[in-house]
């Protein structure tokens, strides 16, 4: 073989070596989509992390209370009030309690809506515990109706000491578009 | 490093092809099929400097704007046009492919190679570039306007709120984006691959190595930053849901993605600098380069770290306080390795017999104003000073200490420093010195009271500013005007240059080293087919 084919057969194999990082680099940040959600399940540190629970029969702990808040937002496109109905609650860990949420559609068409919740300090969202939230479906108001959305959930008795407050806010988003496929997300 | 040899046989050589093979095709075709590194250098030099005069322009909008206090000349909109694309121009249009025309030209004269290794693939590379500038700029002019979400285009500004132009805006950003990975790849073939023989790792010129690693950056980098703007694409027009926490994604997630990119894009644009700096500091200490082996660790070190602090961007999006520890810890970690190379550069001047012509100027600013950017950097870097610099003149102050003084001046000192040797005459010793000190003294009031502003709370890209800032913001634009007109001297300096002046000699700088050196001014066309030998 001559020393230009050589070089040249060099120059391939480190090409195509080059070429797959390359690839690879491109195909890492889109794993990075389902790494950072399991990453944030694990540790539940961007406050997103929900999960339908079972009620807690034991582990009432009555020496503690916790201050919850409760927010609610709407996105700009999304023609509905939507408020906590209680604004804040004092709880026992390991205590179940329901609150109300109210929302009305106020556009004249069939609205859907979908609330994603957010906890504040995100590391909480591993304590708070929900039974039933109306956040799990979507929703759907016809125009001008009204309904009350519950949430039933409880605070996980291992919550740690330095977490006395936590703020629950709920982000109403209109889903009307997107609403072919009923499934919860 | 190394010390070089002359092959004996050299000036025969030369000669050789000064006669048989100096034939070059005249006209544009010369520039538009070309697959010569010296002609594609120089494309991409001239290319980035009008680059810089295009993104220096919407500066200038800028800074008029914020000249005075309220709404003065432009709508807000466009306000924000003009930070988005400054941004964009001078990042991927200005000083990347700057170091890329830098490289063209020199890696393969350092290390004795005949050219790229991929040399058709190096015009594709190039003359993609104009294409994905021109499909930006049009994109201004676009109904609803161009990118106006700042060039790091954090969803949902990108996605939920973006003008309808977005799209090309996109497109644009691949198209960089594949000319940055071609240019790289070709970049680490040719240095691993055509070597002068003897010429080991550890000889070769840090220009050289300091390259080497930024091309991994990129080719790591980028791809990162291409799947990012898919998403976004995808997320705008396609209705998926990446960063839509309505479809369950979450638009934290793109910040995530787009720092793990834009981190080490901030070395991308200053390692490259490290190796010019390197070399020049040397050439005029008349000294060699004090802590080689530790300079090539040092930049590796950089390189590796900055795959691990991308989310100290991000202090205030609520990050749990591990977190916020281990970004804080990790970025001020890099201050180590970079610290190495200050210490190097003034370590090689000492006792050296310094003189301090243009290059050396800007290589001296480079140094100490690099420094101080470096410095705001360690100051951003710490989380709860962050809270309050967050989005601030500060970081604006930041970044452009270490991407103007930084990285721009030591491009500058690099064409200083190698006109000569391109060209074949030396450029105006008198004008250049009086660009030197017109760009120092202008910078410095442009961007130094820009601290203060943000200190003081005044946030970035919003076109207007409470009164109590009036004052400096005023200073400010005017060092940003004084600025500007200042770089049309190095236009002039380069065209005199180009056209004529005094005869270069083979080595205009006497403390300079490295094979490019060996050869006439101005470089032949062809040069090294047979390679020079190594001592
Ligand atoms: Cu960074």
């Amino acid at each position: 073989m001559s020393d230009k084919t050589l070089v040249h057969k060099k120059n391939n194999q480190l090409i195509a070596k080059l070429v797959s990082v390359v690839m690879l680099m491109f195909l890492f940040g889109y794993a990075l989509v389902p790494l950072y959600d399991v990453f944030c399940d694990i540790t539940g540190i961007n406050g997103r992390r929900f999960v339908q629970s079972t009620p807690q029969i034991s582990g009432l702990n009555e020496s503690r209370l916790i201050n919850l808040q409760f927010t609610t937002s709407v996105a700009p496109d999304m023609p509905w009030k939507f408020s906590p109905m209680t604004k804040t609650i004092e709880v026992h860990p390991g205590e179940n309690k329901v609150v109300k949420f109210s929302a009305t559609n106020i556009s004249p068409n069939t609205v859907v809506g979908q609330a994603i919740p957010s906890v504040s300090p995100g590391i909480a969202s591993l304590y708070l515990n929900k039974v039933e939230c109306f956040c799990f479906n979507r929703q759907e108001l016809k125009a001008g109706e009204q309904v009350e959305m519950g949430l039933s959930f409880f605070i996980s008795s291992d919550i740690p000491e330095d977490i006395n407050t936590l703020t629950l806010s709920y982000t109403l988003f209109n889903v009307t578009a997107v609403n072919q496929n009923k499934q919860p997300i | 490093m190394s010390t070089l040899v002359k092959n004996n046989n050299k000036k025969a050589d030369i000669d050789d092809f000064d006669h048989a093979h100096d034939e070059k095709p005249r006209g544009i075709m010369r520039w538009l099929l070309t697959t010569n590194h010296k002609d594609i250098g120089t494309l991409y030099l001239g290319f980035s400097l009008l680059m810089f005069f295009v993104g220096g322009a919407m500066a200038m909008v800028i800074r008029a704007e914020l000249f005075q206090p309220g709404m003065q000349i432009v709508d807000p909109n466009f306000f924000n046009q003009m930070t988005t694309v400054h941004g964009l121009i001078m990042v991927f249009g200005a000083v990347m492919p700057a170091f890329v025309g830098l490289a063209n030209w020199m890696v393969p004269l350092m290390i004795g190679a005949p050219d790229m290794a991929l040399p058709r693939l190096n015009n594709w590379s190039f003359w993609i570039l104009p294409a994905a500038f021109s499909v930006l700029i049009a994109s201004l002019f676009m109904p609803g306007g161009g990118p106006n979400f700042g060039w790091t285009f954090y969803a949902p500004l990108s996605t939920t709120y973006a003008p309808d132009s977005t799209a090309l805006f996109v497109f644009a950003v691949h198209i960089m984006g594949i000319s940055s990975i071609l240019g790289a790849i070709n970049i680490i073939v040719t240095i691993m691959n055509l070597r002068a023989p003897g010429m080991s790792y550890m000889k070769m010129p840090m220009f050289v190595w300091t390259w080497f690693i930024t091309a991994f950056l990129l080719i790591v980098a980028i791809p990162v930053l291409a799947a990012a703007v898919t998403m976004i694409l995808t997320d705008k027009y396609f209705a998926t849901s990446f960063f839509s926490a309505a479809g369950g994604g979450d638009p934290v997630l793109f910040q995530h993605i787009f720092w793990f990119f834009g981190h080490p894009e901030v070395y991308i644009m200053i390692l490259p600098s490290f190796g010019i700096i390197s070399t020049i500091i040397p050439a005029f200490s008349r000294k060699k380069l004090f802590g080689y082996s530790s300079m090539v660790y040092a930049t590796a070190s950089i390189a590796l770290l900055s795959f691990v602090v991308w989310a100290h961007h991000m202090f205030t999006t609520g990050m749990p306080l591990a977190a916020e520890l281990f970004f804080m810890y990790s970025t001020i970690l890099i201050a180590v390795p970079t610290g190495v190379k200050v210490f190097n550069w003034v370590a090689t001047m000492w006792r050296g017999a310094i003189s301090f012509e243009v290059p050396m100027l800007f290589a001296i600013a480079f140094i100490i104003l690099f420094t101080i950017g470096g410095f705001s950097g360690l100051m951003l870097g710490i989380t709860p000073l962050d809270f309050q610099y967050h989005d601030t003149y500060f970081v604006v102050a930041h970044f452009h200490y270490v991407l103007v003084t930084g990285a721009i001046f030591s491009i500058m000192a690099g064409a200083y420093f190698w006109l000569p040797k391109w060209t074949g005459y030396m450029y105006d010793e008198r004008l250049a010195k009086l660009h030197f000190w017109l760009s120092l003294i202008s910078v410095n009031i442009l961007f130094f009271p820009m601290h203060f502003l943000g200190l003081a709370g005044m946030p970035r890209r919003i076109p207007d500013y409470a009164l109590q800032f009036a004052d400096f913001n005023q200073l400010v634009s005017l060092g940003g005007f004084a600025f500007g007109i200042s770089q049309l001297l190095f236009v002039v300096v380069v065209v005199k240059c180009v056209r004529g002046g005094a005869k270069a000699q083979e080595k205009p700088w006497d403390g300079a080293e490295g094979f490019e050196w060996e050869l006439p001014s101005p470089v032949p066309y062809h040069t090294f087919s047979t390679p020079p030998k190594v001592k």
